[in-house]
């Protein structure tokens, strides 16, 4: 027996309703990769959980009428990996996503839940931010939209109200020339926690860098978004000097700590290092766009 | 508080059952409903022993609640076989002794076979990706790995 009470709404407007009324007490279920971790080892012990994978809009993939994507909270990496258009518009942010976990966690695990647990390692997060994704939240107050960066606020902790849900990312429409790339450094070649996570977002015109948003996990309480790395690109034709004022840059946002993972030293170089990785291959994807 | 009733299918098969909240598909496979065959190795999704399919997608049964199951196709490596007859994966894994305390089989077997469908003719490399979230402590992965290949090989010859 337990006094654990699971809910399983078919609108939005329940499930706020189920969630604010609950408290703190309460937890979103989209995959439950991370919640049934949590519940398993004590860490969490919902009073009500809500599952939100019955409700049409957490778990569609549209595209916008300007030409982006929304994605709802709840989609599943392995879904969104065979989306015909997704990942040729969005690449980076799909390899990212799909770097989190084994095929089994992937049938389940989602971006909106790797953002909400607001692990700073999270693989989705900085592809996101590069992305300039805008999370749509919906709360007892209504809907509100805030860019992905501004979501977590620290380990396990967000900017969303009480009783506030995730609901949907939305990616822009992107000119041609653009595409993006995430790269994350772990000691073996599956299944790890990111050291670094380094995403990055451009468009190419004739060559030169028109437009650059940079994101990087792992070195700081939460993903960053990294803006004197973008205006040392931009401009640029990714010359070696516009890649080492850019990964100068990366390496100066990295507020990381010493872990088992990897050293404060050791997070803030490779965090350079990954940049310039990262935007060559970018740039490369987008030569073809 | 009163138990949770759950109508689901299983193996082709329309089942009920009732369950506790927070028991986890693994939970409501080996408890009420004696499919004893997805195993717990980990309870976290790190080692796959429990693999089984939802809606024919790869998931670990101990990180899904059973609750979840209401109204949905859940497969286990119980639905594996046609009677007495042995799914190709299962004959070849005997066959090339891939495997040896068995505790990981069901898993591999569940996850080879979603391999499988997806993909007729994977590579080595492909098949030991699928596989990474598919833990052995005994054999090591080279039987398995080369028992997959074998058997994909086998069924294309089949299918032609």
């Amino acid at each position: 027996m337990t006094d654990l009470r699971y809910v399983s709404p078919r609108t939005l407007d329940e499930a706020v309703s189920a969630f604010a009324a609950a408290g703190s007490a309460a937890r979103i279920l989209a995959g439950g990769t991370d919640l049934l971790v949590q519940m398993r080892s004590g860490a969490v012990k919902p009073g009500v959980i809500v599952d939100i994978k019955k409700i049409g809009e957490m778990t569609a993939i549209e595209e916008t009428a300007d030409g982006g994507f929304r994605i709802g909270a709840a989609v599943p990496g392995a879904v969104l990996s065979e989306h015909p258009r997704f990942g040729k518009v969005w690449p980076g942010v799909l390899e990212a996503i799909n770097l989190i976990g084994s095929k089994q966690v992937q049938g389940r695990a989602s971006a909106g839940g790797n953002l909400c647990n607001a692990s700073p390692a999270g693989d989705s997060v900085p592809a996101m931010i590069a992305a300039g994704a805008v999370a749509t939240v919906q709360g007892p107050n209504g809907r509100r939209e805030l860019p992905v960066e501004k979501v977590p606020t620290g380990p396990g902790r967000t900017n969303l109200l009480p009783g506030e849900i995730l609901v949907s990312f939305t990616l822009p429409a992107r000119p041609p020339g653009s595409s993006d790339a995430y790269l994350r450094m772990i000691p073996r070649t599956e299944m790890d926690i990111a050291v670094v996570g380094c995403g990055v977002g451009l468009t190419l015109k004739d060559g030169v860098c028109k437009d650059a948003r940079v994101g990087l996990g792992a070195v700081a309480p939460t993903a960053l978004l990294v803006e004197d790395a973008a205006r040392a690109l931009i401009g640029s034709r990714l010359d070696d000097a516009a890649l080492n004022a850019a990964a100068s840059a990366c390496s100066a946002a990295c507020r990381p700590i010493d872990d088992k993972r990897g050293t404060i030293a050791y997070r803030t170089k490779i965090a350079g290092v990954l940049l310039k990785r990262t935007a060559l291959i970018a740039a490369e994807r987008a030569k073809g766009n | 508080m009163a138990k949770l009733h759950v109508s689901t299918t299983i193996n082709g098969e329309p089942m009920e059952f009732l369950c506790e909240p927070n028991d986890t598909m693994l939970d409501a496979l080996r408890g009420p409903l004696a499919l004893t065959g997805s195993k717990e190795g980990c309870a976290s999704g790190d080692c796959g022993a429990c693999s089984i399919t939802l809606d024919d997608r790869l998931v670990c049964s101990c990180l899904m609640l059973a609750a979840e199951a209401e109204g949905h196709d859940i497969r286990t490596i119980e639905g594996m076989a046609d009677g007495d007859k042995l799914h190709p994966l299962q004959r070849k894994f005997l066959e090339m002794a891939a495997l040896q305390c068995g505790i990981c089989t069901s898993g591999m077997l569940v996850a080879s076979d979603a391999l499988l469908r997806k993909n007729p003719r994977p590579s080595e490399e492909e098949v030991r990706f699928w596989l990474a979230g598919n833990l052995c402590r005994c054999t090591g992965y080279d039987k398995i790995v080369r028992a997959v290949l074998e058997t994909a090989a086998e069924m294309r010859e089949a299918a032609q």
